[in-house]
């Protein structure tokens, strides 16, 4: 969801005036900026209901995070004004320092893993083959799934003792893993379900991207006599790019808000081991109640998720392949 | 000659087996999951692992209906995410057309922002409203939340939608008198069924799957599955098959869905990146 939507149409409205019907050839240049601006107003209406919802229940939440994150705010105490001072305390809190490094390294490897397999995939699944229709709708099951369910199942399969996993790891001669129970193990193995589950959806945007290709360029690279290497570098990748970098950007602020797997499974545990910033919010915010700190925190998580997220659109901007 | 044609069969083994080795995870997951639904608690805890039941059992479905209010929670589930998908579809489908139609980037900048917001961001503020309103607990309140998942995917997708209808046929409805609404009505949203359905199946999937705001929002009558499996199934019995088949109870309607409408979900999800939550 990353493309501005407004960029793909450029000419749909242009060419009409502000009774919507339409123009010929020479419309006046001066004018256009305010017939466009009528023209646009009259589907206001139309925008209008959502603007109030999105105005309820995303701008609202907003503004009161704001508001409450420089108060002093626990359920069942009272409140007053702090100013920074829950800002202040996240900076000592090591707490939080080690969640956000947390959340990094479950990040990084949250999207370098499925950006990997998911790119082969989309190769795979591009080739024609009888059979592909149920094979890639198996392969995009794990994400549709509920994944509470699906989590309730690895916790079992990661039992160190009964679990499935432990069993076939033995029998193919590799030592028995901890999985979710030490703390050493159990980010890469949270990294391994989320993998799992997510995978599908960055081979569906570069397939989509594959899907989109012109075969002039082929053909035009088939008469130069360019070597299949050549090809795919100079042709193929270059044109399915801008689709690899919006699939990374997608995975990167999804594994940024991971969580139904993360607190099913392990919970944050074994100890903090495995608590995100996500996690933490959830106990700061539903379990100690202290909806001050809580709402900071999620202020700064947000500024980190739009961080990332604008870093990894300019790399896009700046990537010309 | 033949040489060709053992590197193209060579080729083809290659693929196959790719492909095998791509999908073999979530079948192994799926088949485990089944597996232990159908199993009985001496070959569920048994070391080595039983893989197939043998012979298959249904107690552990009757445990989960018996043992708990199931068809409430199911009930729940059904009226929060067809609650929520419908509202949804409401709003986000004019939105969908306005925001296409005049181009409104701003407005899709903001639906791109709640996208990117984590769920927390919205719960901490909205569980603080529904207890000053009075609603913490009841099904109302958690339609209310599920709204900023089914919003911002029913809007995103039909934007696209909108924006890839031709807009000759409106323009003509316009020359000849219609207003805009009726061109919106008996143009635009016929034309545009096929994307409504792709919105509202993954609007539903996704208000369906949501855990984190009904562990947060939901009383105890009124959780949804997700949040039913989890609370009720693994504190107050922990043995795994009662729990497998929950689980399986639980995300059965959504894989039928996916498989039943895979070229509708496929579509929509390629256009979009949509993940609700």
């Amino acid at each position: 969801m990353i493309y501005s939507p407004g960029t793909r149409h450029q000419t749909a409205a242009e060419g009409r005036n502000a009774m919507g019907t339409t123009l010929t050839a020479a419309a006046p240049t001066t004018a256009r900026p305010a017939t466009r601006r009528n023209y646009a107003r009259r589907y206001w209406p139309f925008i209008v209901p959502a603007g109030a919802a999105v105005f309820a229940v995303i701008l609202f939440p907003w503004l009161f995070t704001l508001f409450m994150s420089v108060h002093d705010w626990h359920i069942g105490g009272g409140i007053g004004f702090t100013g920074p001072a829950n800002y202040l305390r996240m900076l000592t809190d090591e707490r939080f320092g080690l969640a956000v490094l947390r959340t990094l390294y479950f990040t990084a490897l949250s999207v370098l893993f499925p950006m990997l397999l998911g790119i082969a995939a989309a190769a795979c699944f591009h080739r024609e083959f009888p059979g592909r229709g149920l094979a890639r709708t198996i392969f995009i099951l794990p994400m549709m799934a509920t994944p509470v369910a699906v989590a309730l199942v690895w916790t079992m399969m990661f039992h160190p003792q009964l679990g499935v996993l432990n069993y076939l790891l033995t029998t193919l001669g590799l030592p028995p893993s901890e999985w979710v129970y030490a703390a050493n193990t159990v980010i890469p193995t949270l990294v391994l379900v989320e993998t799992w589950q997510w995978t599908p959806l960055v081979m569906l945007i570069v397939l989509g991207g594959l899907a989109s290709l012109p075969t002039d360029p082929y053909e035009a690279a088939d008469l130069d006599g360019a070597s299949a290497w050549q090809v795919f570098r100079h042709v193929t990748l270059p044109l399915v790019w801008p689709f690899i970098l919006a699939a990374a950007v997608i995975r990167g602020i999804d594994a940024l808000k991971a969580f139904d797997t993360i607190f099913v499974i392990s919970n944050g545990g074994p100890g903090t081991a495995s608590e995100t910033l996500n996690i933490l919010l959830y106990l700061q915010a539903f379990s100690f109640y202290d909806m001050g700190y809580a709402s900071a925190v999620v202020v700064v998580f947000f500024a980190l998720v739009l961080l990332i997220t604008l870093l990894m659109l300019w790399t896009r901007r700046q990537a010309t392949l | 000659m033949s040489k060709v044609g053992s590197r193209t069969l060579g080729r083809r083994a290659g693929l196959y087996a790719s492909v095998f080795a791509l999908i073999s995870p979530a079948i192994l997951v799926f088949l485990w999951m089944l597996s232990l639904a159908f199993k009985n608690e001496v070959d569920n805890t048994a070391f080595p692992p039983v893989f197939i039941p043998n012979p298959p059992t249904l107690d552990n479905f009757v445990q989960v209906f018996a043992k708990n209010d199931f068809l409430l929670y199911a009930w729940n589930s059904v009226v929060v995410s067809f609650g929520a998908t419908g509202i949804a579809l409401l709003i986000g489908v004019p939105a969908g057309y306005g925001i296409a139609k005049a181009r409104a980037t701003r407005a899709a900048l903001l639906i791109l922002v709640a996208r990117i917001t984590p769920g927390l961001a919205y719960l901490i503020p909205l569980f603080l409203l529904f207890q000053w309103l009075g609603l913490t607990g009841t099904l109302t309140a958690l339609v209310v939340a599920h709204l900023v998942i089914t919003i911002p995917i029913v809007a995103w997708i039909m934007i696209g939608f909108f924006e890839g209808l031709p807009a000759e046929l409106e323009e003509a409805a316009l020359v000849d008198g219609a207003t805009i609404w009726q061109a919106f009505r008996h143009v635009a949203l016929p034309l545009a069924r096929p994307g409504i359905t792709v919105a509202t199946i993954l609007a539903f999937i996704f208000s369906w799957n949501n855990f984190i705001f009904g562990v947060v929002l939901a009383g105890r009558s009124t959780r949804t599955l997700p949040v039913a499996v989890y609370n009720v199934l693994t504190f107050e019995q922990v043995s795994w098959g009662p729990l497998a088949a929950a689980a399986l109870l639980v995300t059965a309607p959504v894989l039928l869905l996916t498989l039943l409408m895979q070229r509708e979900i496929v579509a929509g999800l390629t256009a979009g990146g949509v993940k609700g939550g």
